[in-house]
């Protein structure tokens, strides 16, 4: 009797914590994705932690200290206003990294309910779903968030607007090609049979079956939505200044491009290390997603 | 004997591009409690689409299904999903048939989760019963099915099938992507079933000892037609259609002394799509005249051995 109960016990510890921490201990065997997750990680504290972190205000301006190399004083140098660099791509950070995870969220949340009804019902519903997502893939990606976000004036939200709809059908597309792939499997069948509503089949079948491939996607999604609100802002199109959006800062130090590097280098340094960070683990991920390759 | 499930002139067309596919044409069965009917027949014939369509899984273009002598044909919503408990079907991949991001203990709990009339305690113990009584070690709860071998896969599906307690259970194909030495085991536990909970079977198969092992009841079925039906032991000891007979004789013989003779069936099974009226094996047979290429009728030859062949009494 004890020893039931204690094997219920484990067996209840084991399925509380199942598919998350299988997934987490899968990633932990890869060191890239480790090393990717580290960065991004420690990146998101420094970032969160900006304003007890920065040893100067963004917006300080010491005209006594123009466009000064990186010294102990400034570890990155200072800008053509004598703002710190280190602060400002710090605080950048916020808005950037905000910008990528939130339009993502947006744009994989939708898409893919979208991509659900259409991937499970198919025929006509999905036909005016696929027709309509052609529409905004029919034009180019940077067209398209540069033609909305001059339709809504620039700003913060309004990018993120402009580029969750611009990562609509990637997410939802991907998520409708699996699901089709899965509909048509026994186990599926076998759902059915036993009296699954259409929710559950959904819901607790057919997604967690077709998702991995979304997962990795919207990881790497972050990071090409974190180069498209520096390439708006670049353009100023997106953030205005004075806020210290990474694609905004490189855009102001284009010009000094020659005399004072460091002034690019920063904030593109900052973008490019994101970049490489989420892609690691995407690629972590998309291995330890996959149930056949564990252990 | 009760009929349990009983099939009138169940239709079962697909519209393809290229004309209407009769998978399953004006089939008649009766299936009583507690026994196994047999369904033989070649790849793409109809067997596996009558199984499905008999359970509610495909929906029947024409004709009636009994379940214990109630119209079930048409049933919806509340009333369906009761039918369903009723019927229930064992795949033949399993593979492909158990999903594979859940766990073994998920899978079996599924259908009495879904069903909504049981507690949690209930559940746990349903559970673990059906996996004891289908042979499943209890270590092997929290293990998905890619860790699984074949054999014990299908013993998950064979478990999941009976968790809401059917009286039908529609085998389609269990064993043939299993090693022959499993096929037994499966085999005889669905056998074991059969005698403890007095499951009813339809077994669909193309491989003939495997149904001479198991079946009371056999039918033969040719591009969506029953062309023979009798019991078991009948249809090996004397085959009458033309069909049957090449089937039967396309069994490897152990006997060296005494070898089967061979038919060999030449040509290619005629095309589904808009078949032409009379009988469908006419193309392939060699004693078709001219009387085959009319429209044909079952006829009961002897007690309980039903054929579909006009030449049956020249043969």
């Amino acid at each position: 009797m004890a020893e039931t109960a204690a094997r219920a016990k484990t067996v209840q510890k084991r399925k509380s914590n199942s598919e998350f921490a299988r997934i987490m201990h899968q990633m932990s065997k890869n060191k890239l994705a480790m090393a990717g997750l580290t960065i991004f990680l420690i990146e998101l504290a420094a970032v969160l932690l900006a304003p007890v972190i920065i040893p100067y205000d963004y917006t300080l301006m010491d005209m006594t200290a123009i466009q000064q190399g990186p010294s102990m004083k400034h570890i990155f140098g200072t800008d053509e206003l004598g703002r710190d660099i280190f602060s400002r791509v710090l605080y950048g950070g916020r808005y950037s990294i905000t910008m990528g995870l939130v339009s993502v969220m947006i744009s994989t949340t939708v898409g893919m309910s979208i991509g659900a009804v259409a991937g499970y019902f198919g025929g006509r519903v999905d036909n005016i779903i696929m027709r309509s997502l052609d529409i905004i893939q029919s034009l180019p990606a940077m067209l398209l968030t540069i033609v909305i976000s001059a339709a809504l004036g620039s700003g913060y939200l309004n990018t993120i607007l402009a580029l969750s709809v611009n990562g609509l059908p990637a997410s939802a597309r991907m998520l409708r090609a699996n699901m089709m792939k899965e509909r048509d499997s026994e186990y599926i069948e076998a759902a059915v049979s036993i009296n699954c509503s259409r929710f559950r089949i959904i819901a607790s079948h057919l997604i967690p079956n077709s998702l991995s491939a979304n997962i990795v996607q919207a990881t790497m999604a972050v990071a090409n939505m974190i180069v498209m609100a520096a390439s708006l802002s670049f353009i100023g199109l997106g953030v205005q200044p004075p806020i210290p959006e990474w694609g905004a800062m490189l855009s102001g130090a284009r010009q000094f491009i020659r005399q004072c590097p460091h002034m690019v280098i920063a904030p593109g340094g900052a973008i490019a290390v994101t970049i490489l960070a989420l892609n690691l683990m995407g690629d972590g991920l998309r291995d330890a997603l996959d149930p056949k390759l564990k252990r | 004997m009760e009929p349990i499930v009983e099939v009138k002139g169940l239709k079962k067309y697909f519209t393809t591009p290229r004309g209407v596919l009769h998978a399953v044409d004006d089939v008649n069965l009766t299936i009583e409690r507690g026994k196994t009917l047999g369904v033989v027949g070649e790849s793409g014939c109809g067997k596996s689409t009558l199984g499905r369509t008999i359970i509610h899984l495909l929906e029947s273009t024409e004709g009636q299904i009994f379940l214990n002598g109630k119209d079930v044909t048409h049933v919806k919503g509340k009333a369906l999903r009761e039918v369903r408990e009723k019927m229930q079907i064992i795949f033949q991949d399993p593979y492909s048939s158990l999903d594979p991001r859940k766990s073994i203990d998920a899978i079996i709990r599924e259908p009495l989760v879904v069903s909504k009339r049981y507690k949690k305690n209930e559940i746990d113990q349903a559970t673990e019963e059906l996996m004891e009584f289908v042979g499943i070690d209890s270590r092997l709860r929290m293990s998905y099915p890619h860790e699984l071998d074949g054999g014990r896969r299908q013993r998950v599906g064979i478990a999941r099938a009976l968790a809401l307690n059917p009286d039908f259970v529609v085998c389609d194909e269990p064993v043939s992507a299993l090693d022959v030495s499993i096929q037994a085991q499966v085999l005889n536990l669905l056998k074991k079933l059969q005698q403890q909970k007095g499951l009813t079977y339809l077994f669909v198969t193309h491989d003939m000892s495997v149904v001479r092992h198991i079946s009371d009841e056999i039918c033969v079925m040719y591009l969506g037609q029953v062309v023979e039906k009798c019991p078991s032991r009948e249809l090996f000891r004397n085959p009458l259609h033309p069909y049957t007979r090449a089937l039967l004789s396309a069994i490897p013989s152990v006997d060296i002394h005494n070898p089967n003779k061979r038919e060999i069936l030449h040509g290619e099974i005629t095309s589904p799509i808009d078949p032409k009226p009379g009988c469908r094996f006419a193309s392939r047979c060699r004693f078709a005249t001219d009387k085959c290429r009319e429209p044909q009728k079952q006829e009961e030859v002897s007690t309980g051995h039903f054929v579909t062949c006009c030449r049956v009494h020249e043969l």
